[in-house]
């Protein structure tokens, strides 16, 4: 097995994760497009693909402009860089193909959960220092819904390191050899999925920016490129969300025929297009009913999942 | 552990600790304390206990300030707060603590002056695996013990967060007998929660 040095896989993991953030942008449009009986972005070059490129100069075109009444301009300008870094930082732990990893640490798993953690105070301060009521209701309710879901998003995954023996992800993707996770671990596949959408803010989870509500939500003060930051942080939150459900469920990079990385990339496909299906289909809860789904029946939901699969597997071992 | 990475994280959680003490801006100030959490928990990581520093960032960074930012956002403390701060620590309050706190840092910097450097702690790694062990092992009364007092304060919070019905039922088969236990104050108005559970 040739491992590239980390260097090459840093810039080369770099590059296709914002290359796939921005090309997701034409993606989801020509997706929701199709599922809406409509032609979506078709102009600009083939099949409309350079339309993320005329939206990107008009972008930047864009007047780049800090409210002067903002509670604190550092802090506004500094919340679209948190989330971009944070869900950045998590890629360095994801390996996508044998020996392609970053940094493959023996805490990875938990490292994803700490970065994207630490990826909630973006949506918050962005909201505190517009200094705007829609945006600080916004920013509310995004550190009340991604504190209540990272909750049981963390227990939903203690399922699959009990099972593979290792935080170390291709560890987990190794112990993937003959069956896939998502077999014995299916509620704990679903709870992570739900918990996912509801960390990237991902509809029907959008609360923090529901257009109908809340103007835009916590990002109702930002232009220019700093609105694109959280634009773009999304999209490679997905993207990352994406990657683990393929790391942790569906056997990584494993797959007959294809090289790796190829397995990889289709499997990370599938869960972006899956959640753009997402929202081309589902309504918006109400925000109570949010957080009770959060706390009533997701976090029990995982404590049980938690509770059966040790006991499977200490009755296997023990 | 890389000397310069360690006094580098040392610094900034020193520097960040005291801004968090000295600000007068609430945010402001949880922010310095998450920058102190995160320079600390990349001494722990340095120092071979990547478990913790991953918890310490998890639990406080992550959660715990989150959480403390989220009440000031919704006190929605503004100038007048930053006055009250200023008011309710004049200047020559500080003097006293500054004495206190300045001989013990000569005390602490003659102690290791004093004695002899020590063998560099050993470098191997704490596993997520052996902490887990040490946890259910030896220390397991000690979990226990920590459980049942998490316990007790879930409770406690629970029992302050309950709202007793503060008014008349509506009889419209609508509502419940009483409001649902606190902690959502962004409900859309309070019963409207009855029908959602």
């Amino acid at each position: 097995m040739i491992s590239p040095h980390p260097i090459f896989s840093l810039v080369g993991i770099l590059l296709v994760v914002l290359g796939i953030a921005s090309g997701l942008i034409w993606l989801e449009r020509r997706l929701l497009a199709l599922w809406q009986d409509r032609y979506g972005p078709n102009r600009v070059g083939p099949f409309g693909l350079l339309q993320v490129l005329a939206d990107m100069i008009k972008i930047f075109a864009k007047e780049d402009w800090v409210p002067p009444f903002a509670t604190s301009k550092v802090i506004f300008v500094l919340a679209p860089a948190v989330i971009i870094l944070t869900v950045l930082m998590s890629f360095t732990v994801i390996p996508v193909a044998p020996g392609i990893v970053i940094s493959d640490l023996n805490i990875g798993l938990l490292f994803f959960l700490a970065m994207s953690s630490l990826g909630v105070y973006s949506i918050v301060l962005a909201g505190w220092a517009s200094n705007n009521k829609y945006s600080l209701l916004g920013g509310l309710r995004a550190a009340a819904q991604m504190l209540s879901y990272e909750v049981f998003m963390g227990l939903s995954l203690m399922g699959v390191v009990l099972l593979a023996g290792t935080f170390r992800l291709s560890g987990i993707v190794a112990a993937q050899r003959r069956l896939w996770f998502v077999v014995p671990q299916f509620l704990g596949f679903l709870l992570f999925l739900i918990a996912g959408l509801a960390e990237t803010r991902r509809l029907p989870f959008d609360l923090p920016e529901a257009e109908s509500e809340l103007v835009a939500g916590f990002h109702s003060e930002y232009s220019g490129m700093k609105f694109g930051m959280f634009f773009v942080g999304e999209y490679i939150g997905i993207t990352l969300i994406s990657a683990m459900i393929a790391i942790l469920f569906f056997g990584g990079w494993r797959g007959p025929l294809l090289p790796p990385l190829v397995w990889f990339l289709l499997k990370v496909f599938v869960f972006l297009g899956f959640f753009i299906l997402m929202r081309a289909s589902l309504p918006r809860p109400r925000f109570d009913q949010l957080m009770a789904w959060a706390w009533k029946l997701m976090l029990p939901l995982a404590l049980g999942n938690l509770l059966v699969t040790g006991a499977v597997v200490l009755a296997m071992h023990g | 552990m890389n000397a310069l990475a360690f006094y580098l994280a040392a610094v900034i959680a020193v520097a960040a600790t005291l801004l968090a003490i000295a600000g007068k801006n609430a945010v402001q100030s949880l922010l310095y304390l998450a920058v102190s959490l995160l320079a600390v928990s990349i001494i722990f990581f340095g120092y071979g206990a990547p478990f913790i520093a991953a918890l310490e960032v998890i639990i406080y960074a992550g959660s715990i300030i989150v959480l403390f930012i989220f009440v000031v956002m919704m006190l929605n403390l503004g100038r007048r707060a930053a006055q009250a701060e200023e008011q309710l620590l004049p200047p020559h309050i500080w003097i006293g603590p500054a004495i206190l706190a300045a001989l013990l840092a000569v005390e602490m910097i003659y102690l290791a002056s004093m004695a002899a450097p020590a063998a560099a702690p050993a470098q191997a790694a704490v596993s997520p695996r052996a902490v887990g062990l040490a946890l259910y092992g030896p220390y397991l009364l000690g979990v226990e013990l920590s459980s049942m007092l998490l316990l007790a304060a879930l409770v406690g919070a629970y029992h302050l967060g309950w709202r007793r019905q503060a008014f008349p039922e509506v009889k419209d088969g609508e509502s419940s007998s009483s409001a649902a236990p606190g902690g959502d104050s962004l409900r859309a108005g309070g019963r409207r929660s009855a029908g959602a559970a």
